[in-house]
Formats: structure tokens, sequence, C-alpha cells
């Protein structure tokens, strides 16, 4: 057995066909044991660590955090017997520093399978978009153009399709000079005449992508239908969603492995710089103006003093079992909102039309900045969550918001959203209603103001409320006790959940 | 008996070390059978709902024993995750957190009781004495399964959920038809399933039919609160146990992180059935720690706090503060069992990536116990058709 090991991202969750690298947890150099962690993959199921297969010592890494891997491609080389002494060149093919590339060997193994083209893709059995086989569930593993064994001469070469097929009395296979056919060997014609590859994509087909893809496209807001795939049978590869979303060119450049470049502000000679409009951006357009032009807003404000909410916060802090959550200010606008829409149920509704929808739970929907733009993850049926459970939904929230994993059931489905303007040191806004949804609040900049306090002015810390609300269904009058409670509940916490719960 | 069956009387049988009045087991929670709590205190006697009085009396040997079941029935297990996430299993189901109702309810069973197990029966499978890289051949994907069934009184793995209830209540019934039950030394039946498999249609229709024919039955749920993704609070509003009141057998929640009161609670409900008293349910209260399945990933939809707040009542641990406590075992005992743990998971390694691949015509073995034309035809002719490849043996 060879010292220098190579391992190959494995299908860590039947039948799937890549895998992101997150993050190493080892470097080149490093001496590992058995089974210690090495990498962090996510795939389209789930984010995993994977255990090293060989103890030894790091002697390449192959593909840096951000990649996309396809299974069965090495990302690791271990070297299982370091206090062996140094390595010939010719035994790895390159040095331990150079830029590594896994063995010759180990390429070939992953080598995709040559395109059959005689079997319709995706029939069970049958070869699959990249070389796969399809299975019941999903797509199995590649047939590795290693493990397929060349038939002995005379054997037409098509004959892949079950053998309890029954013989059929098909024309003779015609790509076949002399089919002369083994009897009883099972032969079968080709189910079908193979799909019109021309290129790039299937003729007249559906746009071939796998599910992950899709999901990524989803996200980024990229229309498949407008794409022109690279992958095998032209099928849309996350690459070249990545690329549209990006803004670079379609036409195909070199894929490198390094992670998508960011869109580039560039001004021309005209010192003008035309961003097209698409991914987020265009959602969060088109969302805004249908909301804005749809249901008529009304907003209104309330300036609060909160100095004993924060007072309150302070205290929760202090206690062990808050001893390592995140307590914000937000929290407690959350909570507020939350008691005060089950006070008043018809701030957490929906116009349908005929009819207007009001829900018994509130996803909470709170806006968030990320790079990728502005995102409103909720937390469902956040009215049945502790606080001790809000505390750590909203964590986890923006947590996962802040490193773009936010899936899109989680932006979905929202009822009533919180925007925390605050957090850019602004006082309050007049916030648009996320469509569907019929208020918003924006929590502004908590400050320390002179207030009217017991008959004296005072220093106290102040923040200002802005509710947006659809005036199809909220009046005046309910939009304002709605606001109104938040208001006092966060003027004082204790009181008003002694008073309403 | 199974080797280190704890349920043989012995010499030198040790007193619960701490004589404590518990009328109902564990404190503030008075629905729940414990004789070992969270923190490693012995409870001398519980009681369940229908008032039956639950007591262990291990010697020193046997609990030790049940420690060194618990320890390596966990570390095989993460053996088995580490080689599918190194691409050397397909899939692997973890038992991890559920030891102790595994080990506990595996142990009280007798040599001559049949038991249907669910797809992350491992702890049982080991305690029944079977080879325990069985499983990984069937998730490697080399064999269906491997174990004789009738020999090790432990059917193949069921996934489809529920469905070996079913199985279970028919070879109950079939128990007592051939007139095996109404001894001390008669046959029961344990049906394994979980919190999720009660909503299934199959596992309902096995509760009326072993009540109704008074199977030698003990269904085993492994309550760990999850079926899959979904909470228990999608599968019932009532505690799981209470359910067997409306089939008309007796049911019982016991503290499945708690070896000694999952092997009492069992050991009981086992006689019972052997004696011809029928049926009953024990839900056993556990969590799984980890994902579902490697396919899973638990952190999209349950909090670290929650599964931190199950961390602190890890069977394992209890046990082992148990008997430093009660000084049944010191610190060599432990490095030792650690040690043996360590040594099979390494061999068990060994031998599942020297598994081999069958031959693909082995495909045909084992579809009829005597073949069939049809399948002979179907053999030769897949034969032929592996002999026209270049470099096959023919
Ligand atoms: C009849 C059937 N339906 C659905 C599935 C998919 N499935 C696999 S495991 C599982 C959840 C089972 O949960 P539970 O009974 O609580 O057992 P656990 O996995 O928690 O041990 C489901 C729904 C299946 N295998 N069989
Ligand atoms: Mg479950």
């Amino acid at each position: 057995m060879s010292r220098i090991k190579e391992f190959n991202l494995p299908d860590l969750g039947e039948g799937l066909t890549e895998g992101e690298i997150l993050a190493w947890l080892v470097k080149v150099g490093d001496v590992i044991e058995l089974n210690q962690p090495i990498v962090e993959v996510e795939t389209a199921k789930a984010a995993v660590e994977i255990p090293a297969k060989w103890a030894g010592q790091v002697r390449a890494i192959f593909h840096p955090e951000g990649t996309t891997v396809e299974v069965g491609t090495p990302i690791i080389s271990i070297d299982t017997d370091p206090g062996a002494g140094p390595i010939e060149e010719s035994t790895t093919g390159a040095p331990a520093d150079a830029l590594p590339t896994p063995s010759a060997a180990s390429l070939a193994a992953v080598e995709i399978a040559p395109e059959e083209g005689m079997v319709e893709p995706g029939l069970i059995g049958g070869a699959a978009p990249g070389g796969r086989t399809a299975v019941l569930v999903g797509y199995g593993p590649r047939t590795t153009a290693a493990k397929r064994r060349p038939r002995k001469a005379g054997v037409p070469a098509q004959a892949t399709a079950a053998p309890a097929a029954p013989v059929q009395a098909a024309p003779a296979a015609p790509v076949q000079a002399a089919p002369a056919p083994v009897a009883p060997a099972p032969v079968v014609a080709p189910v079908s005449p193979a799909p019109a590859v021309n290129g790039n994509r299937p003729a007249g087909g559906a746009v071939l992508a796998k599910p992950p893809v899709r999901r990524l496209a989803r996200d980024l807001g990229v229309d498949l239908g407008t794409l022109t795939g690279s992958g095998p049978l032209g099928s849309i590869t996350r690459e070249d969603v990545q690329r549209a979303a990006s803004g670079a060119t379609a036409a195909a450049e070199p894929l490198t492995v390094a992670a998508p470049v960011p869109a580039v502000a560039s001004f021309g000679a005209d010192r003008e710089q035309r961003i097209p409009v698409k991914g987020v951006r265009k959602l969060t357009a088109e969302n805004m103006s249908r909301s804005a032009f749809t249901a008529p807003h009304v907003t209104e404000f309330l300036t609060v003093d909160v100095t004993r909410a924060m007072k309150a916060l302070d205290r929760l802090r202090t206690r062990r079992e808050w001893r390592d959550v995140r307590v914000s200010p937000l929290l407690l606008v959350a909570k507020a909102v939350l008691l005060a829409a089950k006070r008043y149920p018809m701030v957490n509704s929906t116009w349908a039309g005929d009819e207007i929808v009001v829900k018994d739970y509130v996803n909470l929907g709170i806006a968030a900045a990320t790079e990728r733009g502005l995102i409103v993850p909720n937390i469902k049926d956040a009215g049945r969550l502790s606080l001790r459970e809000l505390a750590d939904a909203m964590t986890e929230l923006v947590q996962t918001a802040k490193t773009g994993k936010t899936s899109p059931a989680n932006m979905s489905g929202g009822t009533f959203t919180i925007t925390n303007v605050g957090v850019f040191g602004v006082d309050t806004g007049t916030p648009i209603l996320p469509p569907g949804e019929s208020a918003i609040l924006a929590f502004g900049a908590v400050r320390e103001m002179p207030w009217v306090h017991k008959g004296k002015v005072k220093p106290r810390l102040v923040t200002t409320l802005g509710l947006s609300f659809d005036h199809r269904i909220i009046d005046g009058e309910l939009g304002s006790k709605f606001l109104r409670d938040v208001g006092d509940f966060l003027a004082d916490p204790e009181a008003a959940l002694l008073a309403w719960t | 008996m199974a080797k280190g069956d704890p349920g043989v009387p012995t010499r030198g049988r040790r007193a619960a070390p701490r004589s404590k009045q518990a009328a109902s087991a564990a404190a503030g929670d008075p629905e729940l059978v414990q004789l070992l709590t969270a923190e490693g205190e012995r409870i001398e006697s519980a009681t369940g709902p229908d008032g039956t009085e639950y007591r262990v009396d291990f010697t020193d040997e046997e609990y030790r024993g049940l420690y060194r079941d618990l320890v390596l029935v966990r570390k095989l297990d993460a053996e088995a995750t580490a080689l599918q996430r190194q691409g050397e299993l397909g899939l692997w189901a973890s038992l991890l957190g559920q030891e102790a109702a595994q080990v506990g309810s595996g142990r009280a069973l007798r040599t001559q009781d049949m038991a249907f197990p669910t797809y992350r029966e491992h702890g049982v499978l080991y305690c029944r004495g079977i080879d325990p890289i069985m499983p990984l051949g069937l998730f490697r994907g080399v064999d269906q399964g491997g174990w004789d069934p009738n020999e090790f009184k432990f059917n193949m793995y069921t996934i489809v959920i529920g469905a070996q209830t079913l199985h279970a209540t028919g070879y109950a019934m079939g128990v007592a038809i051939d007139g095996k039950t109404g001894t001390d030394d008669g046959e029961a039946v344990i049906a394994y399933f979980g919190d999720g498999a009660t909503s299934q249609g199959d596992v309902n229709e096995a509760f009326v039919w072993a009540s109704v024919f008074n199977a030698p039955l003990v269904f085993f749920c492994q309550n760990n609160q999850y079926a899959i993704s979904e909470p228990l609070e999608r599968q019932t509003r009532v505690p799981l146990y209470r359910r067997a009141g409306g089939y008309g057998f007796p049911g019982v929640r016991v503290d499945g992180n708690d070896v000694l009161a999952t092997y009492a609670v069992t050991r009981h409900a086992l006689d019972n059935a052997r004696l011809g008293q029928g049926p009953s349910l024990i839900e056993a209260y556990t969590y799984r720690m980890g994902a579902h399945t490697t396919s899973d990933d638990p952190t999209r939809y349950r909090i670290a706090s929650e599964v931190e707040a199950w961390q602190a009542k890890d069977p394992i641990a209890r046990m082992k503060a148990f008997l430093t406590k009660q000084q049944i075992a010191d610190e060599s005992f432990f490095t030792e069992i650690d040690e043996q743990a360590r040594t099979e998971s390494v061999h068990l390694r060994e031998r599942v990536l020297n598994m081999p691949n069958p031959e693909p015509v082995t495909m045909f073995d084992h579809v009829y116990p005597h073949g069939s034309p049809e399948l002979d035809v179907q053999r030769a002719q897949f034969t032929k058709y592996m002999e026209s490849f270049e470099g096959s043996a023919h």
C-alpha cells in the first residue's frame, strides 16, 4: 500500500453529487489522528465534519474553503507514515509546497464515464447526467471509468440494460457494424434514441439542473431559463448560476477554484456605472414597489422612555441561566410585539382580496442587512416561544443570515416584521410592508435624552418606534392601540407582563 | 443466558446502596420510573402507574457489565458514523444517547425471547450476541443484514416505520398458539419502535391485535423526542405510554437514560407476557443526541440548549458516577473499558474495510428458499452476461 493516501470526497448523504468545503480544520504539515475532524463540508442535506480516514501528516489540501467539490474528487492527501523519511518526488508527482494537485491516478478514477448516449438519462440503471447511475432515490455513485471493464471481443458495447429484461426482437443495434448477438446473452436495443445534445441544451426539453443548483438559483434570484448550461448534457451547474448572479458575462471563463469574484465597481468614461438589476436587489425592488403601491400605508410614531427596560435587560444578563445568551434590546421589542399581537390579532393578518386572513401564529420577521442585501428571515410561530427560546432563535437567525445560509423556507411565510434601523444610528423611519404582511415596526436608536421623569427633566434612555400598517385592514384606532401597547411594554416590561399575561 | 446477563441470580448481591422510600420515582416527574438519577444517585425502588414496584438487585460484576455494554455500544456506533463520513458506509443511523434504553431492554431479554428491531437497535443487537459488524454490512450495501433471525432471536432491521410491530404481533400470536406461554420459562416477544412510529396505522393495528388476542408482546417505544425533524408534539397530545390504556393494556414510562430502570421495567413486562398476561407498552423516555441519520442535520430544526439539557442526563455519565461513588469500579476499570472499546472499534474498522464486495450473481441466492425455474433462467442469463466481460473468471 502506498504511503501517501488521497481522500476523495464521499457521498455524504444518499445520492449527493457535490459538497462545499466550508472550513478546513487542519492545515498542511499537521500531524493528525485517525478520526480527527479534518474538514467541514456542506451538502444539500447537511453541514458535517469529516473525520480523518488515516492517521498521519497532512501533505496537501486540494481545494480551498468555499469551493464546491464533486463527490469522488480528492480533497486532501495524507502521509500515513511521516516518520519514514522524505518522500521522493516521483511518488506524489508534486512537492508538498507546490500548488497541490491530486495524483493522476486518483483523478482518472473520478473521470466522468464516457457519455453513453444510448440510454435515456435518468432511467433507473441508466447513465445519468454526470456519469452517474440513476437509482430509486436520487443518483447513485458514479459509474467511474476505472470501474468499467472492457467487454470481450464480439460483444455489443451497448448491452448495458438489465439482464433480466427480455431479449427484444428489435432491429439490430444501429451503430454496430456486425452485431452478431451472442445469444442468449441479453442484448437489448437502445431503449430510445439519445436525446439530442447539441453541446449545450437538450432540444426542447426542460432546463436541466440538480436540485441544489435550482435552490441556489432561487436563493440568488437567477432564472434558470435564461442560462446556458456548461454541465453534462447541457445541464446548468452551480458555477453557471454563480456567474450569472455575480454579473459576470456568460461567456465561459475558465472556472477557478477560488470563491466567486464579487462584482467590482467600475466607472466608465462617462463616469457612470451600470449595475444589472438581479438577485436580491431585483427581488427587493419588486417586493417594495408591489407593496408600496398596493397596500395604502400609514405610519405612526411613538417615543418611549426605555430606561426601565434596559435595566430589566441588565438584570436578565446577570442571571445564571442567561449568562451565555445574547440579550439585546431587540429581544424586548420582539417580546412586546408578540404580546401586543396577541391582544390585537388583526395586526397579524393578510389582505387576500375578498377576505382578510387573520393568523393565530406569528412568524416574526427580522430585517437583516447582509452582504447579499436585505433579507427578512422569520422565526416561525414565535408567539409560542419562551423568552429564552426567542433569544436563542434570534441569535441563530442573525448568525445564519450573516453567513449567508438563510434558507428560502426561513424567508417565506413571515406575518409581522421588525426592522432595527437603530443599529444604523437613526431615530426612526417609515418602513414599507413586506408583501402579505399588514404591519411592520421600525425600532430606532436608544439614546440618552433629556426627558421629563417624575416631574423633573432627567437624562433617560429613549427610543422612537415607527409603525407602518396596511390601512385597508388596520384603522388608526387599532394601529394606535397596538403601538401604544408595544410602547407600554418597553416603558415597563414587568408591569406589562403582570397586567397582560 | 447471554454473556453478562445481569438477570442471573449470583452470590454476593449488593443491596441498593441507598435505602430511600421512593413511592414514585424521579423527583419532579411522577410519571417517570427511575432507579438511577442523572447525578448517579440510586433510588431503591420506584412505583409504576399501575402500582407495580420496580427494583433491581445486581452484583458488582453485573453493574460493571452494564457499564461495559454502554461504553462499547457507544464507541462502536461512533466508529460506524466515522466510517460513513469516510465513504465506507452508505448511511448510518446512530444510537447516540439511547444506549441505556437499548442495553437495559436488551439485557432484560431471556435467550428464548424474540426481538423485532427498527434500524437503530445496534445496542440490542449487541446484547443478543450478534457480531456488531452485521449492520455495517447492511449499510455498506454488501449484504442484506446477514444474521440468522432464528438463531439469534433477533429479526432483520426494518426500515418501514412501524411495520415490525405487526410482524411481532403475528409472531407473538404464534407463540401463544404454540402453547409456549403460561410458565416461568415461557417465550415473550419485544417490538422496538420510535415515537414517530406511534402515528403509523401499522402500530395502532398492532396495538389492537396484540390486545384482543392477548399476545405475549412488549411494545418498546424509544421516545427520542424526534421523528427525523418532527418533534414529539407533532405526534401526540398525551404522554405516549398512556395510549396503552385506550387499547386495554398497561403502559409505563421509564427513564430511558437509566439502564437500571429500563432493565427492571422491561424484565417485568416480558415476564408478564411469558406468563400469559398479555401485551404492554413501555415508553423509554430518552433523546437522540445525534442526527437522525448521517444524511440529516439536526441543527436545522432544534436548538443547542435543548441538546445541552439532555447532555446533562447522559446514560453513561450517571452510571460512571454511581459506580465511582459506590466504589464498585475505579479509574483503572474505566481506563480498561475505554481501551477495550478502542481496540474493538479499530478491529471493527479493519474488518469493515476488508469486507469483500459480493459477486453480483449472489443477488439471486436468497430470493426463494429453494429457488424457482424463472429465477434459474435469470441467474443463467446474468452469469453469461457477466462472463462477457474481459478478465472475468470464465
Ligand atoms: C412507512 C414509512 N414512512 C416514512 C419513512 C421515512 N422515515 C424514516 S425514519 C422516519 C422517522 C421515524 O421516527 P421515529 O419512529 O421516532 O424513530 P427514530 O428514527 O426517532 O428512532 C421516517 C418518517 C419510512 N421509513 N417508512
Ligand atoms: Mg424518534
